[in-house]
């Protein structure tokens, strides 16, 4: 395992995992730690998750983060190692530290305003302002974010709604060559409202069966958070992971078992909730101008 | 057959019938979706470069690819003309040699790979003696390997030399580099 070439940027990253910390516990959120070897990983249709003995690492924290939220967590928060097989590119590490946090009675709306301070408090904390250069492009982190529906963002970069009719081959290709090129502006940029197909654990906009609730953010042309009005229907997620399995099927994959505690929990009673999931490296590449993840991390993987 | 995540830089695949080298690469997943891979593809034998998307369930073929070992003969326009070992004439172009073309010289032994029967690839031994036929003089008394001057080997391919190394002298080349290695005889 090498080492990273220029270990100066463990000194921006420090800086800026501190100032997550202070930003969550100002705010009354408390830091939780869950269990990152976990018996079955959350049912997704394009993550993998890397095997340990008969169990598996976490590709996220999330299923673990909401049983605490259904059993009376208000605000929590966690910094952490997740793993995903086979994810390795400019952008992605196989090994990587993602934040998450969530907060009982509030929706993906709430959950921008507590995202757009965060970043306001992290870059001012860490590069002395919110005018970023990254790059080779001047970004202004605040005041104003520019927000798309994915709905406009495919007619207007890739010349069809998928919302009308969902495509998923052509959603995911588009996505990675029309419109993410698109999203590098000099603010911030959110896509939101997702086709229900493509919403994950995001619940549905009510009186619209067919967009979900469901952001995410780009700064800098990096994509570097997602974002629910979570899902709290058992109902609907026992529909939404047998779909995902049965997917999974026939992509010749490992279909993974539903997590039942997870939905017991559900079943049991979820208070409305929102939740972010925040790619830690990809912020420390914008605060210290990184290109590739590898930079921002002590031991390239 | 590879999978979509066998896909890396160098890597051979076949396209329709034809052989190609991956250049670059990409791996793209955005926000949940499936892995997208963008590769840039060099035409392994006419050199043509094409960009290509593949997503995580595409199978892409492999280019079934043989080996044999020729010996360099002599150059005739612009191809150059190898033998095997049954005395059998094979013709490679400049575009299949690329710069290796320059480190060429008659007899060495040099690892062709073939695409069906058309070569493809021309590896050369990692060293090569060539003849300077052309450099300036260094100045006297200057036996620094840090400070280099132009030098044109014999076939006219211009390399940098320290500036001990006269007209005459014969170099060692590193052909995975194409730079200077060593001295190896003086006029």
């Amino acid at each position: 395992m090498r080492i990273s070439d220029d270990i100066s940027v463990l000194r921006i990253r420090s800086k800026a995992l501190q100032c997550v910390r202070r930003f969550f516990s100002d705010r009354g959120f408390i830091e939780v730690e869950t269990p990152v070897r976990i018996p079955v990983p959350a049912l997704e249709l394009h993550i993998d998750a890397e095997e340990s003995g008969d169990w598996y690492l976490r590709t996220s924290p999330e299923l673990h983060m909401k049983r605490l939220m259904a059993e009376g967590c208000d605000r929590i928060f966690q910094i952490g190692a997740c793993f995903r097989r086979g994810e390795r590119g400019r952008l992605h590490s196989p090994e990587h530290t993602m934040l998450e946090w969530y907060r009982r009675d509030a929706d993906y709306m709430d959950m921008l305003v507590d995202t757009k301070a965060l970043m306001a408090f992290v870059f001012s904390e860490v590069i002395g302002s919110t005018m970023l250069e990254y790059a080779g492009r001047k970004i202004e982190i605040m005041p104003v974010w520019e927000c798309f529906t994915v709905e406009d963002a495919y007619l207007r970069f890739a010349g069809w709604n998928p919302v009308a009719q969902f495509d998923p081959d052509r959603f995911d290709v588009d996505l990675a060559e029309k419109i993410e090129p698109q999203l590098f502006l000099d603010m911030p940029v959110v896509l939101k409202d997702y086709p229900v197909e493509a919403a994950a654990l995001a619940r549905c906009k009510p009186g619209n069966r067919a967009v979900a609730e469901r952001w995410e953010l780009y700064i800098g042309g990096l994509e570097l958070a997602n974002a629910f009005s979570e899902l709290i229907d058992p109902g609907e997620q026992r529909k939404r992971f047998e779909i995902c399995a049965e997917k999974r099927r026939n992509m010749g994959k490992d279909a993974y078992s539903m997590d039942a505690e997870f939905l017991s929990a559900l079943e049991k009673g979820m208070p409305p909730c929102g939740g972010v999931a925040l790619g830690i490296d990809r912020l420390i590449m914008l605060l210290s101008g990184a290109i590739e993840i590898d930079k921002v991390r002590a031991f390239c993987i | 057959m590879y999978s979509a995540s066998d896909l890396r830089k160098g890597l051979k695949v076949e396209v329709d019938g034809v052989p190609y080298i991956i250049t670059e690469f990409n791996f793209m997943k955005p926000g949940k979706g499936q892995a997208v891979y963008n590769c840039r593809l060099k035409n392994m034998i006419t050199g043509a470069t094409l960009s290509k998307t593949y997503r995580s369930n595409d199978k892409i073929d492999a280019p079934q690819i043989g080996q044999k070992t020729l010996k360099y003969s002599y150059q005739e326009a612009d191809h150059y003309v190898f033998m095997d070992d049954n005395y059998e004439q094979i013709l490679i172009s400049a575009e299949v040699l690329g710069e290796s073309r320059f480190f060429l010289v008659e007899d060495i032994s040099v690892d062709v790979l073939f695409h069906n029967d058309s070569p493809v690839e021309a590896v050369l031994p990692n060293f090569v003696d060539k003849k300077i036929i052309y450099t300036e003089p260094g100045a006297r008394g200057n036996t620094s390997t840090n400070v280099q001057k132009p030098a044109t080997l014999e076939g006219g391919y211009e390399i940098q030399v320290p500036l001990f190394v006269n007209q005459g002298d014969i170099i060692r080349i590193d052909t995975r580099t194409g730079k200077y290695a060593d001295r190896a005889s003086r006029k």
